[in-house]
């Protein structure tokens, strides 16, 4: 049996030990998305508003996917295409950034969170037509698919 | 009768170690393997379009289904009341639950997308037999491991008779669900047959038993345990009969499919014109595999040697996964019949046998497979109490017949 | 009163009359104009119905053996094989691995000598064995009766490849990329023709009829089973279509003439 004191040092310790690896993310202010096409902001509406979409654009996507693939519907709100046309977006130089990239859309987000992306092994993560215009696509995906 | 005194092995010799450690290797293998495959993907086989099925699915199959006849030893003692049995009974559901277990292993190591085992397990088209096995492959593990806990723990074994009972008619359904895998393909030629579940059902019998043979043999040869006449003998020509039985029914399907001339082109495939297949057939599944675990078993003076048993019972082993091969495979190596009587052709392989090579990473996925059964069985004696201490003719049966 | 009133009035009433008319009949007819639309255009968010049933009637007697016209549309709408002598995206698989959605098929009868050359893809079966035995029930038929694979719940077990009496089912053994918007494909999924479904709901031709219509071959006619008026049920009521492997009795929407 040991003491309260002993007991109150061993808690010091293990808190200690298990908020050590936060520091290494002091001064972390989250991942920075690249912008997207329409520039929406907290006072300009995309397709939902934006805390709606962080929380949610995983659900949106799930209920849209079976809709189309299933049922055939094909409007744009919540395509995963129409995403895919508005956010990922070129640089300056007209390259863009592939699935698992920092500064890919998705990825910006999904490698901070270390949150697995299931869709772009079957979905291209370009906008239609990007093909052509992309001098670096010959260079295979980072490991951000799997 | 005393009743028979159940211990774990010693476990702490070189030999056992060196076991643990070579059948570790294997299984570390077919992780790597498996790895290998997921990376790239499936291109790293020989697997293709025509073959879609290949050697993993030989070595998974053919686990899965002895896994079921492994149970048969418990089953004979509790559904069938034959206390000679008894003292086998919790290592046979040992046996049985390994086995699945490096069976499934090697199935879900080989789909196309592992990651999705839970959307598998959770959502189910239930006129696919496919999904019923998912449901009768997990219930078995809660079935067989709570049939194994009423036997291995005192107070829990006046509930072994109804266990074993639920177990037994559950492990037919399991196994009537595997044979039926193929047996519910109309499209082929060489499958499509109601023979097929209980074929597969009497297989089951001839490996799992063959498999628990090797393995009884095996752990009281390596620990000096004593293993008795009686009990031998009682496994042995149970196993003969169980050959006797496999070899009726594939002599049943091929007489029958031979009356058909819409079955002759996949006849002659199978029993002339196969090449491999053909070869696999009469020499691995026939002569190996049957005729000649026959002749050892039932001859007068050579079915009395265990080491010449134990030599049948690995050629019913490998005449088992021959067997497989040449259903599988040979089923699939034989062309789709689009337009029967007209010469097919087509950048999609219409119309001619396809080939198939298999790849040494599948080798290493099927092999592991079986490494983690017997890695699961070894382990499992050492800790908990599987085997009898002694299994000679008068701790089992006083009053035996040889 | 004068004469020239009485004359106006009965021009009005004549006038009035024919105006009704013309708005009583103009009423009857405008809804059956109005649904005649509906029935035939699609819009965004109606949903696949089974009112509808797509098929494909293929006359081989049309079909020449050198022609791939059909095929090389489908790979270039969605994405799959060696176009135009560009490599295949499946650049690691072997050509036993390789996708085909649709392939054209050479028969020779044996008796007769006789040969004919027709395309086989997908036959999307009213009762088709690979939408029985999918697990998942990824392989799935939709309402309107086109048989596809949702690679969303797809597993990769092949069993449905196993099930398919017509092989029309492909698995695909690398990592794909760049893929058609309207043709996601990806690594360990099985996939085939799914009749241009994204190109049905709206009102277009399979990409593999498309081309068949536009060269002129005329071998190939694609509409809705259950309209009795449509080409595609005309020409089959005058002239039959055969299902492959009939045998089966999977009541294919793929139909031939001339097998």
């Amino acid at each position: 049996m040991m003491s309260l004191r002993q007991f109150a040092k061993h808690l010091v310790v293990l808190v200690g030990l298990t908020a050590l690896p936060m520091l290494s993310t002091a001064g972390d202010l989250g991942p920075v998305p690249p912008k997207a096409k329409m520039n929406a902001s907290d006072t300009t509406k995309c397709v939902e508003p934006i805390g709606d979409m962080r929380k949610n654009h995983m659900e949106f996507l799930k209920h849209k996917r079976d809709e189309t693939m299933r049922e055939g519907v094909r409007t744009k709100t919540h395509s995963l295409v129409e995403c895919i046309d508005c956010h990922v977006t070129p640089n300056d130089k007209g390259e863009f950034a592939r699935i698992g990239d920092d500064e890919h859309f998705c990825s910006s987000c999904h490698n901070y969170a270390a949150v697995n992306v299931d869709c772009f092994d079957c979905h291209s993560d370009l906008p239609q037509g990007a093909a052509t215009k992309n001098p670096h696509l010959n260079k295979l995906t980072a490991g951000g698919t799997k | 009768m005393k009743k028979p005194a159940f211990k774990q092995i010693d476990g702490n010799s070189i030999n056992y170690w060196m076991l643990l450690a070579l059948l570790g290797g294997f299984v570390l293998a077919a992780i790597g393997s498996h790895f290998y495959m997921e990376h790239g993907g499936h291109y790293v086989t020989g697997m293709n379009n025509q073959i879609v099925w290949g050697l993993p699915h030989v070595f998974a199959v053919f686990l899965i289904v002895a896994a079921s006849g492994a149970l048969n030893i418990a089953s004979i003692s509790s559904v069938f009341g034959k206390t000679a049995y008894k003292p086998l009974a919790p290592l046979s559901t040992l046996v049985a639950l390994a086995l699945l277990a490096g069976g499934l292993m090697v199935l879900v190591l080989d789909l196309g997308r592992p990651d999705r085992l839970i959307v598998a397990m959770t959502i189910y088209n239930f006129k696919s037999i496919f999904a019923w096995n998912m449901i009768l492959y997990n219930g078995f593990f809660l079935i067989v491991g709570i049939y194994m806990w009423t036997m291995l723990q005192r107070n829990m074994n006046k509930y072994s008779k109804i266990a074993g009972f639920t177990a037994f008619f559950w492990r037919l359904a399991l196994t009537t669900g595997t044979g039926s895998i193929f047996g519910f393909l109309v499209a082929r030629q060489a499958y499509d047959a109601a023979i097929m579940a209980p074929m597969f059902v009497v297989m089951s019998f001839s490996f799992g038993l063959a498999i628990f043979l090797l393995i009884v043999m095996a752990s009281y040869k390596w620990t000096g345990r004593p293993l008795g006449d009686a009990t031998f003998n009682r496994l042995k020509n149970l196993l003969g009969v169980f050959v006797a039985g496999v070899l009726y029914f594939v002599i049943a399907q091929h007489l029958t499919n031979l009356y058909a001339t819409e079955h002759h082109g996949v006849e002659a495939f199978i029993l002339r014109d196969g090449g491999i297949y053909t070869q696999l057939f009469w020499y691995g599944q026939i002569i190996l595999g049957s005729l000649i675990p026959l002749a050892i078993i039932y001859h007068p003076t050579i079915g009395k040697s265990r080491s010449a048993i134990s030599v049948a019972s690995i050629f019913i082993v490998l005449g088992g996964l021959a067997q497989m091969y040449v259903i599988i495979i040979g089923g699939q190596a034989y062309p789709l019949e689009l337009f029967p009587g007209k010469e097919v052709s087509s950048t999609f392989f219409d119309g001619g046998v396809n080939s198939y090579t298999p790849t040494f990473a599948e080798a290493l996925l099927g092999l592991g497979g079986i490494a983690v059964s017997l890695f699961m069985v070894a382990f499992a004696v050492k800790v908990l109490r599987f085997l009898p201490e002694s299994l000679a003719d008068e701790a089992v049966d006083p009053h035996h017949s040889k | 009163m004068s004469p020239n009133n009485s004359e106006n009035k009965t021009d009005q009433y004549r006038r009035k009359f024919l105006s009704q008319s013309a708005a009583v009949a103009g009423l009857a007819i405008a809804p059956g104009l109005v649904l005649n639309q509906v029935a035939h255009a699609k819009s965004d968010s109606d949903k696949a119905s089974s009112a509808n049933r797509w098929g494909i009637l293929i006359d081989t007697n049309k079909c020449n053996k050198g022609c791939t016209d059909c095929v090389t549309a489908c790979k270039t709408e969605n994405g799959w094989g060696s176009v135009d002598g560009k490599a295949s995206s499946e650049t690691h698989s072997s050509k036993e691995q390789q996708a085909q959605w649709i392939r054209k098929v050479t028969i020779t009868d044996k008796q007769t000598g006789h040969v004919q050359s027709l395309p086989l893809m997908c036959q999307h079966c009213e009762t088709a064995p690979c939408v029985d035995v999918c697990p998942t029930g990824a392989s799935m038929k939709r309402e309107d009766g086109i048989v596809q694979v949702d690679k969303h719940i797809c597993i990769g077990c092949r069993y449905c490849m196993m099930a398919c009496p017509y092989k029309a089912r492909s698995f695909i053994h690398e990592k794909l990329e760049l893929q058609k918007a309207t043709a996601p494909r990806g690594i360990g999924t099985v996939e085939s023709c799914n009749m241009c479904a994204h190109r049905v709901d709206k009102d277009q031709n399979p990409a593999c009829v498309e081309a068949c219509t536009k060269a002129e071959h005329s071998a190939m006619i694609f509409g809705d089973l259950k309209d009795a008026n449509s080409a595609i049920s005309i020409e089959l009521k005058k002239h039959g279509g055969e299902q492959i492997r009939a045998d089966l009795g999977l009541n294919t929407g793929v139909r031939y003439q001339g097998l």
